[in-house]
């Protein structure tokens, strides 16, 4: 048998369900039908999702955005262990607690290198196609056990804990999730094609200076529009890289390429579009400004795309 | 004015620039900027609908890296691996949010370049770990922190693992990147050993990692004079 990312579906739709369920029952939630409501369709699309209809999934994501949009996605007064708590069980567990929390990244290693090739009864043991998150999926779980085994819980107790996680991030988990969807449909609509278009018409590319320029920075431009160095890499490569800086200049595809894509990770540090890198994080270590990240990566982000022009400039006809 | 290029669908990055500069809610940006694509492309509602429909589900394998590990997380943090974690640094003499952050950088990159990206993370090590344990390094330094020095170490934490993240693994010749580079530059024609994009990456990575670690030996000085200015704001 083969762990596959859809037994991963199924566990991840349980946890929202459950989220949806704690969320219906607290009372200290002043929103709690609607926040119920918005994970429940969540949880939904996690556990049939593939058996619904697709219009009827695309009418669910706009349901679950306008009840997010219109501030019905809230938590309930979250009760954790006080800090006087927390004092006793350091106390007694000490450096204990790190092992369930190396345990996931180790485990999630082991299984994406040492068990990759590994065969069941003539089938992968670890659904290929989705290698790392399958291995995370394991790694989660062996976490969860090691950690209630330590902390003499019970996994319901881990549930608890996640929905209050998941409660502080509110609706910023599925943002990322819904950008994905918004970059699919650009480029179905030909959004890339028409920025193509536009920076090869109208920007001259006469000296290599400037072609170089152009390539570094549109890819971060049409990085920090698309969320995704991966959606802008055809494009810019395509437009100005391949026929202008291979073509015209002679440049080295490989460090075109390199560099290249290393200009749209610049893009990718600062934008909000990248919402799994800049704006869950925010959520996450609960800080009240949602782009205190970008903010943080920009005195950063912007030195290395100088970089990399100059980088490009000098190293591409090596 | 012909032109063989459609230029309308451009209007949904118009409604996604908009929304953020008026800073609407990004949930509903999203979702707004969607329709407009879709109504400028001409697409039936219908037809808009199953493609959003078809994409969301074919993209759900994307929030399970951040919602897998959180009971375990949770559970810990319950029983204080957070707490442990500042004990553990604060016992450190030299340890300063910025050092701290700079060896996390160095461990971050380097691992990512070998293809171990999925040692790090914002769920499972940045939140749990790395961000407490910044804070106390600066708080064993400096005393109580303000609230604002707070968050700004922790949004560095954050950044410091994603630029570790990023400028690392795309030096690792196996990643989901380069292999998309080479099959896009084949597909165009040329040719390119894997290898090659990999090797040529390591400039910037090292680049990036001075730039960063400098942006972090700045944060130091910076907590100092913030923490100074509170204390004198206070004592007036």
């Amino acid at each position: 048998m083969t762990l596959t990312i859809d037994h991963f579906y199924i566990l991840v739709g349980l946890l929202l369900a459950s989220v949806a369920i704690l969320n219906l029952l607290d009372r200290s939630n002043p929103r709690r039908f609607t926040t119920a409501l918005f994970w429940g369709l969540y949880a939904v699309l996690y556990l049939a999702g593939e058996r619904i209809d697709p219009a009827a999934i695309g009418a669910l994501m706009i349901g679950m955005a306008l009840l997010a949009g219109f501030g019905g996605v809230r938590a309930g007064v979250a009760a954790t262990s006080s800090a006087a708590e927390r004092r006793t069980s350091v106390a007694r567990l000490g450096n204990r607690l790190f092992i369930p929390a190396l345990i996931l990244p180790l485990v999630t290693v082991i299984g994406a290198t040492l068990l990759k090739d590994v065969q069941l009864g003539g089938l992968p043991m670890l659904d290929p196609a989705h290698l790392t998150l399958v291995s995370m999926g394991c790694g989660a779980v062996a976490a969860l056990a090691a950690a209630c085994w330590l902390t003499r819980s019970t996994p319901l107790q881990g549930v608890r804990e996640a929905r209050r996680l998941v409660d502080a991030m509110g609706w910023a988990v599925v943002l990322p999730h819904i950008l994905a969807v918004l970059g699919l449909l650009f480029s179905e609509a030909g959004v890339g094609k028409a920025v193509a278009h536009l920076t090869t018409t109208y920007i001259g590319l006469d000296s290599a200076f400037v072609a170089v320029a152009v390539y570094c920075i549109g890819m971060a431009l049409f990085t920090i529009v698309m969320g995704n160095g991966f959606a802008a890499f055809p494009v810019m490569a395509g437009g100005v890289g391949i026929p202008v800086l291979i073509g015209v200049y002679g440049a080295n595809p490989a460090v075109m390429a390199a560099i290249g894509m290393f200009s749209a990770y610049c893009g990718t540090l600062m934008t909000p579009m990248a919402a799994n890198f800049n704006i869950v994080p925010a959520a996450l270590l609960e800080l009240p400004d949602k782009n205190a990240v970008i903010r943080a990566q920009i005195p950063s982000a912007l030195p290395i795309l100088v970089a990399n022009i100059f980088l490009l400039y000098f190293l591409m006809n090596l | 004015m012909q032109s063989a290029v459609n230029l309308w669908p451009l209007l949904g990055v118009a409604v996604v620039v908009a929304g953020f500069l008026l800073r609407a809610n990004p949930v509903l940006v999203a979702v707004a900027a969607c329709g407009v694509t879709g109504v400028a492309a001409a697409m039936p509602v219908m037809v808009l609908l199953e493609s959003l429909g078809t994409a969301f589900v074919k993209t759900r394998n994307l929030p399970l890296i951040l919602l897998l590990p959180l009971a375990a997380i949770g559970l810990l943090e319950r029983f204080g691996l957070r707490d442990q974690a500042q004990s553990v640094i604060a016992k450190v003499r030299s340890a300063t949010a910025g050092r701290l952050l700079i060896v996390y950088l160095f461990a971050r990159e380097s691992t990512a370049a070998l293809g171990l990206t999925s040692l790090g993370g914002h769920p499972t090590m940045v939140r749990p770990l790395v961000a407490p344990m910044a804070e106390a390094a600066a708080e064993a330094q400096h005393g109580t922190l303000p609230e604002r020095v707070r968050y700004r170490i922790r949004a560095m934490s954050a950044a410091t693992d994603n630029i570790g993240l990023f400028f690392g693994e795309d030096i690792f010749v196996a990643f989901g990147a380069i292999v998309l580079m080479h099959t896009i530059l084949q597909a165009e024609g040329v040719e390119v050993d894997p290898l090659h994009i990999a090797l040529w990456g390591i400039p910037t990575a090292i680049t990036a990692f001075v730039i960063h670690a400098w942006n972090l030996r700045r944060l130091d000085a910076e907590i100092r004079r913030d923490v100074a200015a509170a204390r004198a704001k206070d004592a007036a």
